[in-house]
């Protein structure tokens, strides 16, 4: 069930354009992470460094872009004493804000790690990455439309969504394991990707905090249920990754 | 009348249902309560209760209502022509509506504090001393022990316990509003009204008479009417919000101010409404 969002304006107009702004910021901010996930993805498959050189360069937008929100945020705060849903909405803002904000940085250190990952031979196994990458870039993207649209439902849907992205991830675990156990070579590019990986997951992970905030955002109150992890990395057995 | 009278009455009332979510004990009710100034239907068929020992603020635009409901718990009212009150308001069970209800044992049970605070052009003392004189005859230091006992409940003794045969007209705006509680507070009420009690005060009075609200519920019930909604937020226990003369929604202050049921409310506290 969706709340409209805003039935009215406030009486002080100027009081809509500064959460207008700062819902302005968040849009953005999304956005650029996106984008910047996207290019990383593409600048490890395509052995590009140069490309994801620029992706790190690139992290510092979101970063300032972070700061003008928590500048907002205090300043509405304190200037409007919001309350209800503005409240919310400024809570949830901030705290939106910081989950954008390490997603930028997961996607900047894929695209750092994939510099290193350079200097090494080609892997075959660069392929199970993007697969991933887009579950972890269309639970984002969710997350965000669920945002813009002020959809509970469909934060919802996205915040159970990430057990699939965990589950894959998990997956991808057990077999980089096996490709270094088979071949000792395989070790450093298969870490680095192991580590790529775990940042996909974690995106996934900041992409459900995003969904609960949402859900806070419409209805004033938490999700819930629990939720399932099918990241079980963690309690896998050491003498068999299968 | 008994709290056994007040169980029938408010069972006998539907509508009071909601009005119950306090969860505490109520010390004041109105029971669908209408009220006419001259015909103008003023008040429609409220259920409202006031929990004991907390605090619960009315909040409302102009003209919704919320001083005139205030006004009714202590039958002020009264005292103009043309003016009617139907349905009930009980007070520990008991209907203070019925004529043979003593007009002077509720307002020694109900006490009121306006907006703009009109101490007696008497002295310090003489302004405590003089309501108690009304109801009890006392020996000098029993009256000075009363006196005291006032002051300090309405944080004032501390600022004015050398200068108690000065005239009240000299204190601060803030400082005469304190006396006024403490005056209210000299008759031992029950049930504490306020309406804007803080509205023509400054913040650090402003905070003093917050702190005294927050103290004084530990031994009274209170009212409070307010237009200042973060001071609603941070002082009551539980919110009305009225609109037209009718009471909107009712509940827990952080409820109604975090997440309010009615959109009328929701458009009121965010500055929304019109």
């Amino acid at each position: 069930m969706n709340v409209t969002p805003q039935t009215h304006d406030h009486i002080v107009k100027s009081y809509d354009d500064e959460l207008k702004r700062l819902t302005g910021e968040l849009q953005r901010m999304g956005q650029l992470a996106l984008a910047q996930l996207e290019a990383a993805v593409d600048a490890v498959i395509a052995r590009d460094s140069h490309a994801a050189s620029k992706i790190v360069h690139n992290d510092a937008t979101i970063d300032a872009l972070e700061h003008e929100v928590s500048h907002d945020v205090v300043r509405l705060l304190a200037l409007r004493q919001p309350m209800a849903r503005d409240l919310r909405e400024i809570l949830a803002a901030l705290r939106i804000a910081t989950d954008i904000e390490r997603i930028g940085d997961y996607a900047a250190n894929v695209a750092k790690r994939s510099i290193v990952l350079n200097q090494s031979a080609p892997v075959q196994l660069v392929t199970a990455l993007p697969r991933l990458a887009r579950l972890a870039q269309s639970l984002v993207e969710d997350v965000l439309d669920a945002y813009r649209t002020y959809d509970a439902n469909q934060a919802l849907d996205a915040w159970a969504r990430d057990e699939e992205l965990d589950e894959q991830y998990t997956g991808l675990f057990r077999e980089l394991l096996t490709y270094m156990m088979e071949d000792p070579r395989n070790i450093t590019p298969c870490t680095h990707l192991l580590f790529m990986a775990k940042n996909l997951e974690r995106i996934g992970d900041h992409a459900t905090n995003i969904a609960e905030n949402v859900y806070f955002l419409v209805h004033g109150t938490q999700i819930a249920q629990a939720r399932r992890k099918g990241d079980t990395t963690s309690v896998l057995p050491l003498d068999d990754p299968r | 009348m008994t709290d056994a009278h007040f169980a029938v009455a408010a069972s006998a009332a539907p509508a009071a249902a909601a009005a119950s979510a306090t969860g505490a004990r109520p010390k004041m009710a109105a029971r669908n309560l209408d009220f006419y100034y001259n015909g103008f239907h003023a008040l429609k068929s409220v259920n409202f209760e006031i929990a004991e020992k907390r605090v619960t603020a009315l909040i409302g635009p102009s003209g919704c209502g919320k001083s005139t409901l205030l006004r009714v718990f202590n039958r002020i009212y009264s005292i103009y022509p043309k003016l009617e009150a139907k349905g009930e308001v009980l007070l520990d069970g008991d209907n203070i509506l019925d004529p043979r209800f003593p007009l002077n044992r509720l307002r020694s049970k109900v006490g009121m504090v306006f907006q703009k605070p009109v101490p007696f052009p008497m002295s310090i003392y003489d302004n405590i001393a003089y309501g108690i004189r009304h109801y009890e005859k006392l020996p000098k230091s029993a009256m000075d022990v009363r006196v005291e006992q006032a002051l300090t409940q309405g944080a004032l003794w501390g600022e004015v316990k050398d200068k108690l045969k000065q005239s009240a007209l000299g204190l601060s705006g803030g400082q005469q509003q304190r006396l006024c509680i403490a005056r209210a507070i000299a008759l031992r009420p029950e049930v504490i009204l306020l309406d804007e009690p803080t509205s023509a005060l400054d913040p650090i009075a402003t905070g003093k008479i917050e702190q005294l609200i927050s103290e004084l519920k530990n031994d009274f019930t209170i009212a409070i009417v307010t237009h200042n909604m973060q001071q609603a937020a941070r002082c009551s226990d539980y919110t009305a919000f009225m609109y037209l003369g009718e009471l909107v929604e009712f509940g827990e202050t952080e409820t109604l101010f975090t997440k309010p049921t009615k959109t009328q409310t929701e458009d009121y506290i965010t500055g929304r409404f019109g």
